[in-house]
């Protein structure tokens, strides 16, 4: 057993480091200068991610463990890491606007986006059950609060409490799965279990139900069918932004903590859990394809759009090779800038200083605001899957390690219910395009909100012409994770 | 696998001893007392007052409050205890990471302070 005294190696962990003290400090300067420093505090907040980032590009990057073995930095921690610090950066981006006009400008907000963010980093590093643990909590009690943030809204303050009471349930029986397989292998770093599981021979029963114990609290957080419950009412009852926010950066850190965890300790028992990853897969696609088809909400649509994104990106792991890895990493990626470029547009649904959020209320949209529409016409298009934009290339990496894998039933549902989930995304282009207008929607786009806009409508567009850079990366990040 | 099972079993005599233990103390006081119950023996019984007002009352929530610091407190004073006692054997590393411990702890305390959470009124 390594000596527990000697002071551990903070290279690797520097940009947690970073975001820690810098959290601590904007929290100090926040209470001392008031609420009217919260632009302030935002701003460097977002710069503090930026250098966070900067770390996490040029610091160690070939499988350095530290503290004991809990944290661990390969190339699929950093290739996520930056992911979920461009999700986090973005969506702190977009909320400004929001912020300000809704009368939500406390400077708690962004210090609390800087927590969950350090929190997440933490659950892409874990090499322990313990540090997994602690990653997902400091995460989800950041969440909790800003998914209430908006505390005069009786919403929002429903969707911080269900969201809350069921996350806590569900981190019990993540717990509860943690401790048994605790119990039966006597090890919670993964390097040690996954030694010890690797043996072959018989699995015994109390690790299986352990190990389903851990999937369920795992699928909770990735709002995976049948974990799925809370995922409408919070995404609808929480204010815009921290809609956006939780649908890029906690799902893609959910979704590579879940990686990490089945692929690193538990990589013998692929035969175990796959079945169970199938399940949950088809699930997560087929509901959501169907349950979007009624919803005029747009952010309630986003959410179920969500939860069937998971389960295409689920169908990556289903497979359980380096390609399946490859493709669930690109998915994520590709996920990630279509919907911060749909909830751009959500964040500029407004109508005489209220936010709307009716699909309806999108009606006409082309004619009043014609790039708009198109830049919202491209990620529809490309949510659906349809070529040769981004959202086509990233199902059809999965679909391809599905098939790769032999799970042909798996690839077959996958495409039927993306046909089907194509009705609600082309329904949204209909209303755009050929419904009589409802009224303009309140002008001037904020500068920053353009930009973004912008970059992700062109990311989408042109993702075909260029894939190379991104399939290296998610290449190179899946080799670290299979080994 | 066996062997993990019986390491176990020192436990599983202990809850049986427990759980039969409850259940005679409960059964003998059914059979062997003297059973003479009238309104006031059976009346709910609050501090030797008549039972006045319902349970479920409203509540400050400001008290809430206070127990809340008070519990993160209470822990870091839990945590304090093994660290102060086991300081010898951990050394530099050990004592700097309850500094930094008690340095967040204390920036947590500054916030509420500066919020007004101490302040009653």
């Amino acid at each position: 057993m390594p000596t527990v005294h000697a002071v551990p190696d903070l290279a690797p962990a520097l940009p947690e480091v970073i975001l820690a003290v810098v959290a601590m400090a904007l929290l100090m300067l926040g209470v001392f200068r008031g609420d009217g420093s919260t632009r302030t505090v935002s701003w460097l907040a977002v710069a503090a991610m930026a250098v966070a980032g900067f770390f996490v590009i040029t610091g160690p990057s070939d499988g350095v463990v530290t503290f004991s073995g809990m944290f661990v930095v390969d190339r699929f921690a950093v290739f996520m890491k930056v992911l979920v610090l461009i999700g986090s950066a973005l969506a702190l981006v977009m909320s400004f606007g929001y912020l300000r006009d809704e009368g939500m400008e406390r400077f708690e907000f962004p210090v609390l986006l800087v927590l969950a963010t350090l929190g997440m980093l933490m659950m892409v590093s874990a090499n322990d059950l313990m540090a997994l643990y602690l990653g997902l909590e400091l995460q989800s009690l950041a969440l909790y609060v800003v998914a209430a943030f908006k505390r005069e809204s009786l919403r929002s303050t429903e969707a911080g409490l269900k969201y809350f009471v069921l996350g806590a349930l569900s981190s019990g029986m993540l717990l509860y799965g943690c401790s048994l397989i605790y119990g039966i292998t006597g090890a919670t770093d993964f390097a040690a279990l996954s030694a010890a599981l690797s043996g072959g021979g018989e699995v015994p029963i109390g690790l299986v139900i352990g190990l389903v114990f851990l999937v369920s609290g795992l699928a909770f957080k990735v709002s995976a069918v049948p974990f799925h419950m809370w995922t409408p009412d919070v995404y609808e009852g929480a204010p815009t932004p921290v809609t956006a926010f939780f649908a890029v950066a906690p799902k893609i850190a959910a979704v590579a903590l879940f990686l990490r965890v089945m692929m690193s300790p538990f990589g013998g028992l692929v035969s175990q859990w796959q079945q169970i990853i199938v399940v949950v897969s088809i699930a997560s696609m087929v509901l959501g394809a169907f349950a979007a088809i009624r919803q005029d909400n747009i952010k309630r649509l986003m959410a179920y759009s969500s939860i069937g994104h998971v389960g295409y990106a689920l169908v990556g792991l289903a497979a359980g090779t380096a390609e399946g890895m490859r493709g669930t990493i690109l998915y994520m990626t590709i996920y990630l800038v279509m919907n911060v470029g749909t909830f751009a547009v959500i964040l500029n649904m407004k109508r005489a200083g209220a936010m709307v959020e009716g699909i309806h209320d999108l009606a006409g949209l082309a004619r009043s605001r014609p790039l708009m529409a198109l830049a919202m016409g491209i990620f529809m298009f490309s949510l659906a899957g349809i070529p040769p934009l981004a959202g086509f290339f990233a199902k059809l990496y999965v679909f391809l390690a599905a098939v790769n894998a032999e799970l042909y039933a798996l690839a077959v549902i996958g495409v039927l219910a993306s046909v089907v989930g194509a009705f609600y995304y082309l329904r949204i282009i209909r209303i755009m395009y050929f419904d009589a207008p409802s009224e303009v929607f309140d002008a001037p786009v904020a500068s920053e909100m353009r930009v973004i806009l912008a970059a992700a409508a062109v990311f989408t567009l042109f993702f075909f012409a260029y894939p190379a850079p991104f399939l290296a990366g998610a290449e190179a990040a899946a080799l670290a994770l299979v080994r | 696998m066996q062997g993990f099972i019986v390491e176990y079993l020192p436990i599983l005599v202990f809850l049986a001893i427990a759980v039969g233990m409850a259940i005679v103390v409960v059964a003998a006081s059914y059979v062997a007392a003297r059973h003479y119950p009238d309104g006031e023996k059976l009346s709910p019984y609050e501090c030797g007052f008549e039972a006045f007002g319902d349970a479920r009352r409203q509540f400050d929530v400001r008290f809430y409050l206070v127990a809340l610091l008070f519990i993160i407190f209470d822990l870091e004073v839990a945590f304090l205890f093994p660290w102060a006692v086991a300081l010898g054997d951990i050394g530099v590393f050990g004592f700097w990471s309850m500094m930094i411990f008690l340095v967040i702890l204390t920036v947590g305390f500054v916030y509420e302070w500066r919020k007004g959470a101490l302040e009653w009124e």
